[in-house]
């Protein structure tokens, strides 16, 4: 017998996106593509259960409604395109900031950016160091909303590598993009979302 | 007790000091004349009615037309507390929220105070507990829609802020622990400032009220240090629960932010 896919979907509904269902295994990575506005953010919110919306999502067999909404987001993370920030300092956004320092580093960014004000950060620093922030915790599906469309090249090859890093550790993400090559690069399958109907599709 | 009767006469002179206003308005083209003139209307017609209403109430003291009056009063405040909000709660939540709390808060101070530190007899003696009510219930008021404002305000800026927290995996309670800190201060600024400035700034209405009555300058200070207490009890626990139960309405068990539930903005 197969084993319980990580990330199992079923009947997902909410206004703006009509009922769809996929299953999503250990390291497996899916391309979200489709036209701006067309409900590709309303996915992820709905799969990190920040609006209300219906249907019979399971991690591991384990049915969401079972467990508490916090740690379902705790391992099923969604980190959208503009990440938001609650406090004055980079550092105050990480419990433990040690644990970070390797991604922040790994990302192209130096250790000090614990003490950079929030508030003068780029838009790619911000994507980036939401990205630490997320991984920290180490969530089992990560719901990426077009992490890298800020970066440049270098940049985005280090996220993409550092992404690849956590499915090969048996992480799975979605990760949305309008770039056709960056979907041939991290994934096999892809998710074509065209308003509010979700297709399955080669990348 | 002595104190210097007012007739129409002396009411008409200073009436002057509100004319002289609208004349300057007029001159200037301020354009403030009407609502001024309405406003003073509003105040003598008011005030007078309010008169013969405790006159009336004061040789009846019955506790059914005292309770009526307490309730009208509170009414009317809800009102007022949902009049100030930009962005009140959807349907009947933003009237029956505040009210709510306020009826709560203020009567469990009020009667706290007619049973326990002023002892009138009887305990609902109009002539003490619609003033004490009054005090309370304004100050309150101001606190909650104060403190209601600040939340809704703040959550609808810094929702972005709150849910980033809540795609880390915190409670709703943690996620709007920054805006229901600064909702709850901006609730009981009025009332801490009153403290720290009486005395020295100005002097409280109801103290100076006292001593225009003839009171004594002590006893009138320790009627309004009692009083100052009942306003921050009444203040703290009407705020606190409006803006607790505000910040759960706001949100819901799956600790989603629910800024769905808020009445669409004003124009």
């Amino acid at each position: 017998m197969a084993a319980p896919a990580l990330l199992s979907v079923r009947g997902l509904a909410r206004p703006g996106l009509q009922p769809l269902a996929f299953d999503l295994a250990e390291g497996e990575c899916l391309a979200v593509r489709g036209p701006s506005g067309a409900g590709k953010s309303l996915l992820l919110r709905a799969l990190a259960d920040l609006d209300p919306n219906d249907g019979e999502l399971s991690l591991e067999g384990e049915p969401r409604e079972a467990m508490p909404a916090p740690r379902w987001r705790r391992l099923v993370t969604y980190l959208p395109a503009e990440p938001g920030w609650w406090a004055e300092t980079v550092g105050a956004h990480f419990a433990d900031w040690a644990a970070a320092e390797p991604l922040v580093e790994a990302l192209g960014l130096p250790a000090a950016s614990r003490d950079w004000p929030v508030s003068r950060l780029s838009t790619g620093e911000r994507q980036r160091l939401a990205l630490v922030r997320a991984l920290v915790q180490r969530p089992r599906v990560l719901l990426l909303d077009e992490p890298t469309a800020g970066l440049d090249e270098t940049a985005r090859d280090a996220v993409e590598t550092l992404i690849a890093a956590r499915l090969a550790e048996g992480a799975a993400a979605l990760w949305v993009t309008h770039d056709a090559g960056q979907a041939r690069r991290l994934a096999r399958r892809c998710l074509k979302v065209e308003g509010g109907r979700v297709t399955e599709d080669a990348p | 007790m002595s104190y210097i009767q007012l007739d129409v006469f002396d009411l008409a002179l200073a009436a002057l000091l509100v004319i002289l206003n609208g004349a300057l308005s007029i001159a200037l083209q301020l354009r403030l004349e009407r609502q001024l003139f309405i406003a003073t209307l509003r105040m003598i017609v008011q005030l007078f009615l309010v008169g013969l209403v405790l006159t009336t109430l004061f040789t009846l003291v019955s506790p059914g037309w005292t309770g009526l009056a307490a309730l009208a009063m509170v009414l009317f405040a809800g009102r007022e507390i949902m009049a100030r909000q930009d962005r009140p709660l959807a349907g009947l939540w933003s009237y029956g929220l505040g009210t709510g709390c306020m009826l709560v808060a203020a009567c469990l101070v009020t009667v706290f105070a007619l049973t326990t530190p002023v002892q009138p007899e009887p305990w609902y003696h109009p002539r003490y507990a619609l003033p004490l009510l009054g005090m309370i219930l304004g100050n309150t008021m101001t606190g909650i829609s104060l403190g209601l404002h600040t939340l809704t305000t703040g959550l609808v800026r810094d929702r972005v802020a709150v849910e980033a927290q809540l795609t880390l995996g915190a409670t709703r309670r943690v996620a709007m622990l920054p805006v229901t800190r600064a909702a709850l201060k901006s609730a009981l600024m009025p009332i801490v400032n009153a403290m720290a400035a009486t005395g020295l700034v100005a002097l409280p209405g109801m103290m100076t009220g006292q001593i225009l009555a003839g009171v004594a300058p002590g006893e009138a200070v320790k009627y309004q240090i009692l009083i100052m207490f009942l306003i921050a009890g009444g203040t703290g626990l009407g705020a606190t629960a409006a803006v607790l139960a505000c910040g759960l309405r706001l949100s819901d068990r799956r600790h989603r932010l629910r800024l769905d539930r808020l009445a669409p903005a004003r124009e």
